[in-house]
């Protein structure tokens, strides 16, 4: 049997089903991987070695009571440190939130926790999600498993780099541009973002809100629809939450694309992109035609604005959801000599650069005499957007492109040049625009060994076909495999 | 050079909800300092507001009160500025489009009516108290700020008027009608001095005849209807001395001192504050739809000024039928005397009169005296009947609202009836008629002025309680 730590969330249920194994022998093995590899990937700001190990106790005696909750009872899965964890503290990898232990549990937390999840630790991201290598994190990078010179990508490169390295069997992500999507596809995993609204954001701690959304980072597809379908649903505590039901991710998993309509956009699936991609992509295209795929050439004009209205709402929108880290209720203080001051100073010590800029920006585009010109242009951008996807899905299924521009790159190679690094979103950017479902699958290895993604779109509430193109697809592309990760115990 | 005011008022209602405007917190100003708190009104990572349905019922109630329009889809927007006694450092307001829009309220100062507009009425939610600890209790001076987050998301309704009040006593008779109709609603208990319902002036002065606004200084910190009419006619008149000096009246906030009875210039950081409003991302638009609209405005209870019209056409005269209509407690015992048979002008007379006074002496609200409709009732029948004085029948109420008991009772225990039994009168008359046979002689030969002497002599040895009109027409019977 393969090493507990490498297995698919189906295998391992599986696994504990039959008794070849338990939660607390699964639970060890990822924390004992953890051991190993977080000297050189660290992935994690906070290992939970207590609660899971009580987590995964509680869990064989209802799986030896044959009283399994679910298909994730038991299973270990790493949270990205955005999430709020009652009693575990959640930084969103800032300074200012260093040592801040929250006070309940959010909405996807509380379901898993309810599903029987392990929950192994809080993984690092870019600063309060802003990012796309997690290189912006006040407690250090997380490199990359395939490649320990690379980024694993970001903002959710911690859960990428966990689940890539061992170190827990899925995790899960947020994303605001493309935070699940490229790092899953930097990392050689399966990424995927629901339709907004679908996955509560209750105790998300906020980056943008009308484009955050939580969704699975795994090592399979069927893995992903399993752990979408455990955390999506209406939940009263978020207004923007769906109220109907969350359509299946696992309903026509393997029931191939015979017949479907495939839309290959081309803005994003040319200029910019790596020639490896490309290939990986094209080939990819192949198949899907091969395996009775229609598929067409389609242009979206407007998704060459998108970084741009990205680039303006998401500001915007941090500019206020980050206000309230101001030293007075919770977080770090930094005293001053009037209550204006204290403000001040502690932002200014606790916020990094990245997230200066970005809530600077956003204060700028809504400022009075500005607001049309930027903020008001980037909505209509918005607007546009969708429309043109809902023309497009008139014609097509899903949509598709390559995720990231390029495989992994090298840790500083983009952070004196945040222009580039926001390019990284390029390819995923307009899904959250326009509040639609995507998902990157692993399609094949660059000539240095590095994953390539490849991205599925699909209209709101295509969760269910969406599923179904990336499971083909996964059955169609060689097994990339895992990381050989050299390790040395610490 | 004579001068018009151009005034308008903003006035913040704190709904009297069962929960905060975005979370399950219960509204309870009472409570000890931050227990009504939760992760969503204490601004804590990761939370998220849902909007209460009852909060948007009331505020289209008040805004259908008003005759405004209700937004089918109305918007809710981030206002931003950093207050620590402000959890998000953004609130959670109503810009471009309110739940309430182009409404009226009519208002009559010294009988003459005017229509005065109200632009908006639009839904936001309340910040957190700041104490500050220090030895002047003065922010300046202040060595701490303790923060109270109890009101912190407590359903808030801000009604704007247009600029079309021109005195300081229209600008009290506005806030004072806009008051009573909040009150009959039912949504809030509008407390100025506990800030339930706070009252804001914006104040300009322009020349008589001219159309152009002058510039506008915001009056804060009115605790009362009286400190709004003299704030506002202050700053009316400081404006006045400015223009008429030469000067120019500055754009700024101004706070109102009650004990000084002037406006002291705020740091005027107001003038360049910049809010940044953009659309709430975490709120769908409130929809309300012509159906719910209509739901809303069947429970709408009776208006002020509609209620003082139909008073009037119960007895009560026009300043009474106000004063009645305007207040819930004196409404509800008018109308039940009235139901129960009391005429309308005698009872309406005694509520703004005597129970009102009383109410003021003793500084508790009518609602909690011991009065009913019906001791109204009584009282007002045993006037008629003469079994008691009018004089006596003002010292009966007071006893009433006292608890002594009803106005027989305590007529009885006070020694107050009249006698207006004939028998046991004309038997006093006759004592007192054969007690003085001359003087009776000298009434019957045409001394008229007599009749005081008699009718003195009768009241005397019944103690006053004869009905000096009973014992006049006894003896005149007597006498013919």
């Amino acid at each position: 049997m393969t090493e507990l730590s490498q297995l698919t969330l189906v295998e391992a249920a599986a696994a504990l089903r039959t008794g070849e194994c338990t939660s607390v022998a699964l639970t060890e093995s990822v924390l004992d991987r953890a051991s190993l590899t977080e000297a050189s990937v660290h992935a994690y700001l906070t290992i939970d070695r207590q609660g899971a190990m009580a987590a995964a106790e509680a869990s064989d005696r209802r799986i030896a009571a044959e009283k399994p909750i679910g298909p994730l009872d038991g299973l270990p899965i790493a949270l990205k440190d955005n999430m709020m964890t009652k009693g575990i503290e959640t930084t969103a990898s800032s300074k200012i939130l260093s040592g801040y232990i929250p006070p309940y549990d959010g909405t996807v937390v509380k379901l898993l926790r309810e599903a029987g999840a392990v929950f192994v630790g809080k993984t690092n991201l870019d600063e309060f999600a802003m990012g796309s290598s997690t290189e912006n994190s006040a407690y250090g990078p997380t490199r990359n498993p395939w490649n320990l010179d690379t980024v694993p990508g970001g903002s959710s490169g911690g859960s990428a780099a966990a689940v890539a390295a061992g170190s827990a069997l899925a995790g899960l992500g947020s994303d605001t541009g493309g935070s699940i999507r490229q790092p899953a596809a930097l990392c050689g995993l399966v990424g995927m973002k629901p339709t907004y609204g679908l996955v509560s954001r209750y105790g998300l701690i906020a980056f943008a809100s009308s484009l955050d959304q939580i969704g699975p980072l795994t090592r399979s597809v069927q893995d992903a629809a399993i752990l979408y379908e455990a955390i999506a649903g209406h939940d009263p505590h978020d207004a923007t939450s769906f109220p109907g039901p969350a359509p299946s991710g696992t309903e026509r998993l393997g029931a191939g694309v015979e017949g479907l309509r495939v839309g290959v956009v081309n803005e994003l699936s040319g200029e910019g992109i790596d020639d490896e991609v490309l290939v990986a992509f094209r080939t990819t295209i192949d198949r899907l035609a091969n395996a009775g795929a229609e598929v067409v050439d389609l242009s979206l004009p407007s998704t060459a604005t998108a970084l741009s209205a990205y680039y303006l709402i998401a500001p915007a929108e941090c500019s206020a959801n980050l206000a309230r880290f101001d030293g007075v209720r919770y977080g770090l203080r930094v005293d001053g000599s009037t209550v204006d001051e204290m403000m001040s100073l502690t932002r200014a010590e606790g916020f990094g650069s990245e997230v200066i800029r970005r809530i600077l920006l956003g204060t700028y585009a809504l400022s009075a005499g500005y607001y049309d010109a930027f903020y008001g242009q980037a909505q209509r951008v918005r607007t546009l957007i969708i429309q043109e996807f809902a023309t497009a899905y008139e014609q097509v299924d899903v949509l598709v492109s390559p995720t990231a521009p390029a495989p992994a790159f090298e840790l500083g190679a983009k952070t004196q040049d945040p222009l580039s690094m926001y390019m990284q979103d390029i390819c995923t950017i307009p899904s959250n625009l326009s509040g639609h479902p995507a998902m990157s699958v692993p399609v094949g290895l660059s000539a240095s060994g590095l994953p390539i993604g490849f991205q599925v779109m699909a209209p709101a509430l295509g969760e269910t076909v969406m599923f179904q193109v990336a499971a083909a697809i996964e059955a169609l592309s060689d097994d990339i495999g895992r990381p050989v990760l050299e390790v040395v115990a610490s | 050079m004579n001068w018009e005011p151009v005034i308008g008022i903003e006035v913040h209602v704190e709904l009297e909800t069962a929960s905060k405007m975005f979370c399950g917190c219960a509204v309870d100003f009472e409570a000890e300092p931050n227990t009504n708190v939760c992760p969503v009104c204490l601004g804590l990572p990761g939370a998220l507001p849902v909007p209460n349905r009852k909060a948007i019922e009331w505020i289209t109630k008040i805004g259908l009160a008003f005759n405004c329009s209700i937004s089918e889809r109305s918007q809710f927007h981030r206002k931003n500025y950093f207050y620590s006694d402000q959890p998000k450092n953004y609130q959670i307001s109503q810009f471009d489009v309110p739940v309430c829009h182009d409404g009226w309220l009519d208002v009559t100062v010294a009988g003459a009516t005017s229509r005065i507009r109200i632009n908006r009425a639009h839904m936001e939610e309340d910040t957190g108290k700041s104490i500050h600890v220090g030895d002047s209790g003065r922010i300046h001076s202040a060595t701490e700020t303790l923060l109270n987050f109890n009101r912190a998301g407590v359903p808030l309704v801000e009604i704007v008027s247009e600029a079309d009040i021109r005195s300081a006593a229209q600008a009290r008779a506005y806030a004072q009608d806009l008051r009573t109709v909040v009150t009959a609603l039912g949504v809030s208990d509008a407390k100025l001095e506990e800030g339930s319902i706070r009252f804001d002036a914006n104040v300009s002065i322009r020349p008589v005849g001219t159309e152009p606004f002058g510039t506008k200084v915001e009056v804060k910190n009115m605790n009362s209807f009286r400190s709004l009419e003299r704030a506002v006619d202050y700053e009316i008149r400081r404006q006045e001395g400015v223009l008429e000096s030469g000067g120019i009246v500055h754009q700024e906030t101004r706070h109102w001192d009650e004990g000084e009875g002037v406006t002291h210039s705020m740091r005027s950081k107001e003038g360049s504050s910049d809010y940044r409003y953009f659309p709430e991302p975490d709120l769908l638009p409130i929809e309300v739809t012509d159906e719910w609209r209509d739901e809303i405005a069947a429970t709408l209870p009776e208006m002020p000024a509609a209620r003082a019209l139909r008073y009037v056409a119960l007895g009560a005269d026009g300043d009474s039928a106000s004063s009645l209509a305007g207040s819930e407690a004196l409404a509800t015992l008018f109308e039940s005397a009235v139901e129960a048979g009391a005429p309308g002008n005698v009872v309406a007379n005694w509520l703004t009169g005597e129970v009102t006074a009383w109410s003021r002496r003793e500084s508790l609200d009518v609602a909690e005296s011991a009065l009913t409709g019906k001791h109204l009732r009584d009282l007002a029948a045993m006037v008629a009947a003469n079994s008691l004085s009018s004089t006596a029948a003002k010292e009966v109420l007071g006893y009433v609202l006292a608890g002594e008991g009803g106005p027989a009772e305590v007529a009885t225990a006070h020694d107050l009836v009249q006698i207006s039994d004939s028998g046991a009168l004309e038997e006093a008359v006759d004592e007192v008629i054969a007690d003085n046979a001359e003087q009776f002689a000298r009434l019957a030969g045409g001394e008229d002025k007599l009749i005081g002497f008699f009718v003195g002599l009768v009241m005397r040895v019944t103690g006053g309680k004869a009905d000096p009109r009973a014992v006049t027409e006894i003896l005149r019977s007597r006498i013919s």
